[in-house]
């Protein structure tokens, strides 16, 4: 009988074995860890380099927390329009087979390929009074620039695409034969969607609104075109600085890390337990 | 009942093509056919779940063509049972109560006696993702049955079961519909389903109706070649190279007269008695050929026999093999009562 020393490799022992010999590995290895490192040491660097001291400045300077406070309200906003708006279009995209349903794909992922300053120059070219929608808002009292409502609506123009896409991903996952089931059982469109749809794909829903309101969080390209003021968190780092320098940028910027990567852990919690239930 | 006229459904690479078909009130009727003939599309049909371009359906003679599948009194069932997974076991069979009239009483008491009769009762709390695939089935039919549906389409709720659950739903289908007398139209490609269940069956083929009869009519008498292929008539057969065959052209011509009038002649190879090759001259076996090919199917055998420019396909239990030497290119000769050789007029 042999000793344990001498059983020979189990198949996994064996397949980790061969992956450690085999240079593949090592390249796929030493490509992963530079891209690791290449996001994590300019972020690590940020939180370790401002003293505990200028942190708690930093957060208790009213603007600062003002400025943390508005992205975090205006991605808020973005992520539960695009919620309300976007839902029904997520929906029809992941069941109806239309003419131009690629062709709406596309529209709907041109948020992310437009440079983001164009976003904001966008939004403006509509707002202004020789534009029929700038008139029409302008005389039910809504203004774009340099508003809060402009900074929601940039934000959602570009969070949309995030969203869309995530909860569309989940209405897919959902079979058919389940709404059919529902449907012939009594259920009105509206009351199959309401309970079957609906609870089978809220965790999509919820990651793909923490998916946009993140996008939203972190905009800044779109925002300074629309409005400079009030002032969120990426302008107010920015204004740092270009006035004050990176020393007195980074505090706030440190700030802004921690909020995202809160947004970010509530995103992985969400999609782990996906996965759990799955 | 249910009644399709000129039915016609127009997807993209596949359609429905008028087709017309009567199930009586209290009918068990199979649709077969073999994959992508369109038999779930016509039963999606009849429940309102696929827009239809054309044509007619009547349910319990009202006509629902243009009503949402809610307002059709139809229940159905598939495959892999759509259960609704956030559900268990008593809030899936509950689910459509609400949306029908009657006494919470009775919904109640028909809750209670189907979990009963369907053996449910000690797993109404639990999870549907944790049944096996007969209860889940069981469930399906639950749900189905609480709302009282005028008629109840089955989209194959025994393909997906291992054997000893498909029995077990088989039997229950059988005593359901024999207790509710309820309609039942069921789509299956199982042949077993169709000789247990069914009182009629209807054949598909490529979005159109073949034949609809008995389950004996349409298994004994195919009416086109392709029924013919599809209910196991392995041998279907040019009735003009049987003519000219100098072994069956006389053999058939005793006792079908007018034959050259039809285009197939069709035999089932369990028609076809193989008999040892030391019986040559036997007047019983007097058609002599040699295995072409051998594929074993378990209990049975199927041998290709080729007598003289015609294979033939014959079915011989596995342990004749053995005992009778047949193997790959033995001479053989082959008896068949012309009887059993049924002519085809169509394609």
């Amino acid at each position: 009988m042999s000793s344990p020393s001498q059983c020979p490799a189990t198949g996994d022992q064996g397949l980790r074995r061969w992956a450690i010999r085999d240079p593949f590995h090592w390249l796929a290895f030493s490509c992963s860890a530079v891209i690791v490192a290449f996001i994590l040491v300019p972020l690590i660097e940020m939180i370790r380099q401002p003293a505990l001291g200028d942190l708690q400045a930093a957060i208790l300077d009213r603007d600062v927390l003002g400025s943390i406070r508005l992205s975090l309200i205006t991605s808020g906003g973005a992520a539960a329009i695009a919620l309300v708006l976007g839902t029904p279009l997520a929906y029809i995209l992941a069941r109806r087979r239309f003419p131009g349903r690629k062709l709406l794909e596309s529209i709907i992922d041109l948020p992310i390929m437009i440079p983001h300053p164009v976003v904001g120059i966008a939004l403006l070219s509509i707002a202004g009074r020789n534009h029929p929608l700038g008139k029409l808002m302008q005389a039910v009292g809504v203004q774009i620039m340099g508003t809060v409502t402009g900074l929601i609506a940039v934000l959602t123009f570009v969070g949309l695409p995030f969203y869309i896409n995530t909860v569309k991903a989940g209405f897919e996952e959902i079979s058919p034969r389940l709404e059919h089931v529902s449907r012939s059982l009594g259920a009105s469109a509206g009351g199959t969607f309401c309970r079957v749809t609906l609870p089978l794909a809220w965790r999509h829903i919820v990651v793909g609104g923490i998916m946009c309101m993140a996008r939203a969080v972190s905009e800044f390209g779109a925002v300074i075109i629309v409005a400079y003021h009030p002032m969120v968190a990426p302008v107010m780092i920015y204004e740092r600085f270009t006035a004050y320098g990176l020393k007195y940028s980074q505090p706030v910027a440190v700030w802004l890390i921690l909020v995202c990567m809160v947004l970010f852990l509530l995103l992985r919690i969400v999609s782990l337990d996906r996965k759990a239930a799955a | 009942m249910i009644a399709l006229q000129h039915l016609s459904v127009q997807l993209k690479g596949f359609a429905l093509k008028r087709v017309d078909l009567a199930v009586h009130t209290g009918e068990y009727f199979c649709l077969l056919g073999p994959t992508g003939a369109g038999k779930t599309l016509i039963l999606e049909s009849v429940a309102g779940i696929v827009p239809i371009s054309g044509g007619r359906i009547a349910v319990s003679g009202r006509d629902v063509t243009g009503l949402p599948p809610e307002k059709r009194g139809v229940g159905i069932v598939y495959q892999d049972c759509a259960l609704f997974p956030h559900l268990n076991v008593a809030d899936n069979i509950r689910f459509g109560l609400r949306y029908h009239n009657g006494s919470a009483a009775g919904a109640r008491t028909r809750y209670d006696d189907l979990i009963h009769k369907l053996g449910l009762s000690s797993l109404t709390e639990r999870s549907v993702t944790t049944l096996s695939g007969g209860e889940q089935q069981r469930v399906a039919l639950a749900r189905a049955l609480v709302t009282q549906p005028d008629i109840l389409l089955l989209d194959e709720p025994l393909a997906a079961l291992d054997p000893c659950y498909r029995e077990e739903i088989r039997d229950l289908l059988a005593a359901l519909h024999h207790e509710t007398g309820l309609t039942i139209l069921m789509v299956t490609h199982d042949f077993t389903d169709a000789h247990r269940l069914a009182q009629r069956v209807a054949v598909l083929h490529e979005g159109r109706i073949q034949q609809t009869g008995t389950v004996a009519e349409v298994f004994n008498r195919p009416a086109t070649s392709l029924v013919a292929d599809f209910v196991g008539f392995k041998n279907v057969l040019p009735t003009r190279a049987i003519i000219d065959h100098p072994g069956l052209g006389p053999l058939i011509g005793i006792q079908h007269d007018g034959i050259e009038q039809h285009r197939y002649a069709a035999i089932r190879p369990e028609h076809i008695h193989l008999l040892s090759a030391s019986l040559k001259n036997d007047t019983r076996a007097p058609l002599a050929g040699h295995i072409t090919a051998i594929a074993n199917h378990g209990l049975f055998t199927e041998l290709s026999v080729d007598i003289t420019g015609i294979i033939l396909k014959a079915v011989v239990p596995t342990s004749k093999l053995m005992t009778e030497q047949l193997e790959q290119g033995a001479a053989v000769n082959l008896r068949i009562d012309p009887g059993n050789f049924h002519l085809i007029s169509n394609p």
